[in-house]
């Protein structure tokens, strides 16, 4: 049998339902992995006495024939979301000290659902980034390295620490973000499968906001099988949330069937980018083989306004993201520094509060929406958002699930990129046009880079059809049997 | 467009963010560069699209209009620096504002 730590969420879940195994022993087994991998940085926040009351709670649970959807399973929480009575930084300064007096929803579901909190992961600053690099508490090392160099490498971003808390094994699955990528590019980058539901899927209430319109939750997990599991505990409509849908969350397992004959998918021609490595599209056309021997046809199909995707995302995410922060001005929590006047304590606390990628955000997103500009960037970048949203309508029209690679390239060492805004956000040029049309999308682990780094395959979704995007990654995963495991972790 | 130090040091100060003066010729670079990427957006032809304002096609549920919440002063204060408590009024404390 694998290590405890190695089980699948399936795995565990099915043993804690024979009493094969209890959930102390399973959250024991995660709380000691998580007291050696400390040089990665995942968390901020280790929470282990909550974690093993949490598990003792379950395992009586469990004992009077409890059989919750996560029942006994223990889960890293991003730091986004906000966890009644354990602090909540969202990876920033200005946010010093904040232990929230009440509880997300997703989280709340989650804990309804019988999971254990191992503790909060850590991120990019306001999950602003791709490398999780712009953490106030510092970068997360990526569990995986290079064949024959021991450079530290990013875990991409921002749902950085979630993802390599998962591929490290200290944590079965994680909660993480995607406002244009977050979730599926470090998914990517670690050899995980990360999942953004469709817009709308998942209440955000109790999420620290970054762009409202854009912002989704979504799992991190090691197989398709464990965010289908995780994604139906996470789902489903909140009040407290206008934008969350009323429709009745389906059991994502059932989706699991393995049978892809006749199913349509597209290949968007315009994701043929310039300089993008050849083995990121030998990878792509290994994706379409596999979905072809499983009987799927292939449509070559446009989304001719891709290219103008990320600088679309690039005004909309900074002006929402500039209206949102403005709530953190030192008055009711967080950090506050003190100024001669009231705006003067306000240009303080968010001066220091806020690191550098997230003030440039701000900058932009305030510089677009502030007078005379408001229609010349902000209303241009809205209607070129309608445009890109349409490519994807019309798409639709002649495939059931679109296939591309998730990232343009594997992990890269920290400090790379670091010099040029433009570089770094172009990591999300295949995940952006997603967020924007509001539509589901997947990454898959599908193989390994010359220098032995995961890759993965990007499957995006109708509307609110996260089933058949968990039926055909079902059918990637059984086809790529991908079982490499990071150096870093034992066994 | 074209950014300069004035520029951006208006925009700091909307966004109430304080930015050293030494800091803003590096400033003014980074922003002028983003902006003027963006600006590939003019390309697009844009003629009769309505600006899309929601990511899902939803009608803003309504609700009775009635308190769901409240009643939690402390809570509220509980995480504000230097707040004066419920007990002697409950409030947050700011820099004296009116002269």
């Amino acid at each position: 049998m694998a290590t405890l730590i190695d089980l699948t969420i399936a795995e565990a879940r099915d043993a804690l339902r024979q009493r094969k195994l209890s959930s102390r022993e399973l959250t024991q087994a995660h709380v000691d992995a998580m007291g050696k991998a400390k040089t990665l940085n995942a968390y901020i926040t280790e929470t282990p006495d909550k974690a093993l009351a949490m598990a003792e709670a379950s395992d009586g649970r469990l004992k009077s024939g409890g059989t919750a959807a996560l029942e006994g399973i223990p889960l890293a929480i991003k730091d986004l979301f906000c966890t009644q009575g354990t602090l909540t930084t969202a990876a920033s300064h200005i946010l010093d000290g904040f232990t929230p007096p009440y509880e997300s929803t997703v989280t709340a579901n989650l804990w309804k659902a019988g999971a254990v909190m191992l503790g909060k992961a850590n991120l990019d600053e306001f999950a602003m980034g791709s490398s999780n690099t712009t953490s106030y508490y510092g970068p997360v090392h990526n569990p995986w390295r290079r064949h024959g160099d021991n450079k530290p490498l990013v875990p991409g971003g921002s749902s950085g620490g979630s993802a390599a808390a998962v591929a490290a094994r200290i944590a079965m699955g994680a909660t993480a973000t995607d406002t244009g990528g977050s979730i599926r590019q470090p998914a990517s980058f670690c050899g995980l499968v990360g999942l953004k539901p469709t817009y709308g899927r998942c209440s955000r209430w109790g999420i620290v906001a970054f762009a409202s319109s854009l912002d989704q939750a979504g799992p991190i997990t090691r197989t398709v099988r464990d965010a289908a599991i995780m994604l139906g505990a996470m789902a489903g409509h909140d009040e407290k949330d206008s934008t969350s849908v009323p429709r009745p969350v389906p059991d994502y397992e059932n989706a699991l069937i393995g049978n892809i004959k006749g199913l349509k998918f597209g290949i968007p021609k315009e994701y043929r980018v310039d300089g993008m490595p050849a083995e990121i599209e030998k990878l792509w056309q290994q994706g379409i083989a596999w979905l072809k021997d499983a009987g799927a046809e292939p449509v070559d199909i446009s989304l001719p306004h891709t290219k103008y995707a990320l600088p679309c995302y690039y005004i909309i995410a900074p002006a929402e993201a500039s209206s949102n922060l403005a709530r953190y001005d030192g008055v009711r929590f967080g950090l506050r520094v003190h100024g001669e006047s009231l705006d003067a304590m306000y240009e303080n606390t968010r001066g220091e509060g806020f690191g550098e990628e997230v003030r440039r955000r701000v900058l932009i997103g305030t510089y677009v929406l502030s007078a005379g500009y408001y229609d010349a960037y902000y209303l241009k970048a809205q209607r070129v958002r309608a445009l890109i949203a349409r490519d994807f309508t019309d798409a639709y029209k002649k495939c059931d699930v679109i296939l591309t690679p998730t990232t343009p390239s594997a992990a890269f060492a920290i400090g790379e990129k670091a010099d040029d805004p433009i570089a770094m956000y172009l990591n999300d040029v295949f995940t952006v046009p997603v967020n924007l049309a509001g539509l589901p999308g997947i990454s898959v682990p599908a193989g390994l880079s010359a220098e032995g780094l995961p890759l993965g395959l990007h499957l995006i979704g109708r509307a609110f059809d996260e089933e058949t995007l968990f039926r055909v990654a079902g059918v990637i995963e059984n086809a790529a049997k991908f079982t490499a495991k990071p150096p870093t972790v034992g066994g | 467009m074209s950014l300069d130090k004035a520029t951006v040091a208006r925009i700091a100060t909307l966004a109430r963010i304080k930015v050293a003066d030494r800091d803003l010729d590096k400033m003014v670079g980074e922003l002028q560069h983003i902006i003027s990427w963006v600006e590939q957006l003019n390309a697009v032809d844009t003629t009769g699209i309505e600006p899309m304002t929601s990511a899902v096609e939803v009608t803003l549920p309504m609700r009775e209009d009635k308190v769901t919440d409240g009643g939690c002063a402390d809570k509220i204060l509980a995480n504000a620096t230097e707040p004066v408590s419920v007990g002697e009024g409950g409030f947050f404390t700011v820099p004296k504002v009116v002269e």
